[in-house]
């Protein structure tokens, strides 16, 4: 019988802890077939995060390395620095890199680090039990702000890659949601140049993937998909917002 | 036979650990350390090397937890107020038993504190610097030739014991020049399979990590961890007896209290008291057994230190509190003079440490 889909060989067998109707297994998937896709896996390290993800060490079959709260990006910087042959990408989510560790996230676009950052935006810490995230929404109903976020009195969300495309250091920056067959599509295409900039030496790549959380928005995994499209992408808009070898600042 | 020449003690911790074989240094400007990265910045990029100025000692240190992860020898320098951001990177670096040094040039606290020369991180490098069941080889130099010599020491340790280790200074050790040997040792071939450098698609991967989430694994990881201090524990105490084989009072004193302590000894001495000295050179694991047997023949103990009297807890510890022990400290960046020792020495001769 011909094979016409398999899992990616940059994925282990272990089955993954997500949630049913969490978009992390997407994302997973799509990074593991870019890895394939390029024939990287031998020289790759990636560096995963503390969040829901924070296990993803046991699902790439590439070597990993566990970093402490937001510090990935310092870590993969070490990484690449000791290893500039091997491609080092972190995975990290918004708690992650947009509030403990926006200090590293920052300092590592300056630098133009040349690594790849996998964003995964879904507007709430997850593995916390729902608390209100960097990037959670005005309004927005989470267990720390009970009665929707107030942007008076917690100011506003932190919009990732608008922030970063002020920098003259980032190569490449690219929002992507994986909420739809298109948009998915879409998705590993971007992971995928996020990849080969590394490869061509090019320097900091990011893809900011929106993403969702069934459980913690309290939404069925379908509702939660269109509230991606209702929500999420009016305030984050998909797009380019820098591609330098491209001639695309902001 | 290498050439003496005249250096700065923080810039021959700097080439010391190039001889060590360190080719990647990450660091962040803070005063009375900061010829460590200067030195780097020169040296790195012609040999080779990393030289990297990170955003924050709190990235500095996780990158060289990243560093550290691919099996590459990799330090980082700091200072009292620097040190306590990497503390959390240094809990990480136990709990994934990885080999890393870090320097720190103390300076006198708590809270940004001073400048001036301190020993007050005593406490927090020996007793667990951060979060969770874990120590750190703490190495305590005397001189600017042991600033060099114990940061070539620091790497060894940390490649065979997979551990953490801090080479605990002061800001007089930092910037006090000295005639210092720098040697180039033969570094030791160390198995480093579990390190990060990409499969090569020929074994399973590695993962670098101190997460568990069962209790009972990661009790079993903290006990297999501890089983390892104890032969650290049983090898690698260091310490120098000064004085010691008639002494009726001994003097406990590391890095530049006991230099001060010395100078007070010979004093001492010169009026007949019977005084020596035990300078630890670990601070942790700590010389117990040589102050065991010190209590042996001892009448009582004095620490002098450069806080307000940490090391004493161990030195009482360490002889069972069965001699009394006093201290003579100053703090906040005051070094305590050779007459302010002499004077304890001679206040316990007087209530019959001696003749």
């Amino acid at each position: 019988m011909a094979v016409v889909f398999k899992k990616p060989h940059a994925l282990t067998d272990a089955i993954l802890h997500y949630c049913p109707g969490c978009t992390h297994g997407i994302i997973h998937r799509l990074v593991a077939e870019c890895i394939d896709e390029l024939g990287i896996e031998g020289k790759t390290i990636g560096v995963v995060p503390v969040g829901c993800s924070v296990m993803a060490y046991n699902y790439f079959n590439c070597d990993v390395a566990e970093a402490a709260h937001g510090r990935a990006p310092a870590v993969a910087t070490g990484i690449k620095r000791c290893e500039p042959d091997c491609v080092v990408f972190s995975y990290q989510g918004d708690g992650d890199l947009a509030s403990i560790g926006t200090a590293e996230t920052v300092h590592a676009a300056a630098r133009n680090e040349n690594i790849t950052v996998i964003f995964v935006n879904n507007a709430i810490y997850g593995m916390t039990g729902g608390q209100m995230a960097p990037t959670s929404l005005p309004g927005q109903v989470t267990q720390t702000s009970p009665y929707g976020r107030d942007v008076n009195h917690c100011g506003y969300p932190v919009k990732v890659c608008e922030m970063l495309a002020q920098l003259d250091g980032p190569e490449y920056l690219e929002r992507v949601a994986v909420n739809s067959v298109k948009n998915i599509r879409a998705a590993k295409k971007a992971i995928k140049k996020a990849f080969q900039n590394q490869l061509d030496g090019k320097g900091f790549s990011l893809v900011e993937v929106l993403s969702t959380c069934p459980t913690n928005w309290g939404m069925t995994p379908v509702k939660a998909l269109s509230w991606v499209d209702e929500k999420m992408i009016p305030y984050y808009p998909l797009g380019v917002y820098k591609d330098r070898s491209a001639g695309k600042e902001s | 036979m290498a050439e003496k020449v005249l250096m700065k003690g923080n810039e021959a911790i700097a080439e010391a650990a190039i001889q060590a074989g360190c080719r990647h240094y990450f660091g962040y400007p803070i005063t009375p350390q900061t010829e460590i990265a200067a030195y780097m910045a020169k040296r790195m990029p012609k040999i080779g090397g990393t030289f990297l100025q990170a955003e924050s000692e709190i990235a500095a240190i996780n990158m060289v937890y990243g560093a550290a992860s691919t099996g590459h020898r990799a330090m980082t320098s700091s200072s009292s107020p620097g040190i306590s951001l990497k503390a959390e990177g240094l809990s990480y670096i136990a709990g994934a038993d990885l080999p890393a040094l870090v320097i720190n040039v103390q300076r006198g606290g708590p809270g940004l504190g001073g400048i001036q020369p301190s020993q007050s991180d005593y406490f927090q490098a020996t007793r667990g610097i951060g979060h969770g069941d874990f120590h750190m080889i703490v190495l305590a130099p005397a001189s600017v030739q042991e600033m060099a010599d114990l940061t070539v020491k620091g790497f060894d340790l940390a490649d065979k014991y997979r551990t953490p280790v801090m080479l605990l200074a002061d800001g007089t050790m930092g910037q006090m020049m000295e005639p210092v040997e720098i040697h180039t040792p033969e570094v030791k071939e160390y198995d480093k399979s579990w390190a990060l450098t990409g499969t090569g698609m020929k074994r399973k991967h590695n993962i670098i990590n101190s997460l568990s989430l069962d209790a009972y694994e990661l009790e079993q990881f903290n006990l297999n961890r501890f089983e390892r201090y104890k032969l650290i524990e049983e090898n690698e105490p260091l310490h120098e007896e000064y004085m010691m084989e008639d002494a009726e009072i001994c003097v406990v004193a590391f890095g530049i209290a006991a230099r001060v302590a010395k100078n007070a000894i010979v004093q001492a001495r010169k009026e007949g008291v019977k005084v020596g000295l035990i300078r630890p050179i670990t601070l942790w694991p700590f010389p117990k057994q040589a102050l065991a047997a010190a209590a042996e023949k001892c009448a009582s103990f004095i620490t002098v230190e450069l806080n307000m009297g940490q090391m004493v807890e161990d030195v009482r510890l360490a002889i069972s509190c069965k001699r009394p022990v006093t201290t003579c400290t100053r703090t906040g960046g005051v070094i305590p003079s050779p007459a302010e020792v002499r004077a304890k020495i001679m206040e316990a001769a007087q209530e019959g440490g001696a003749e």
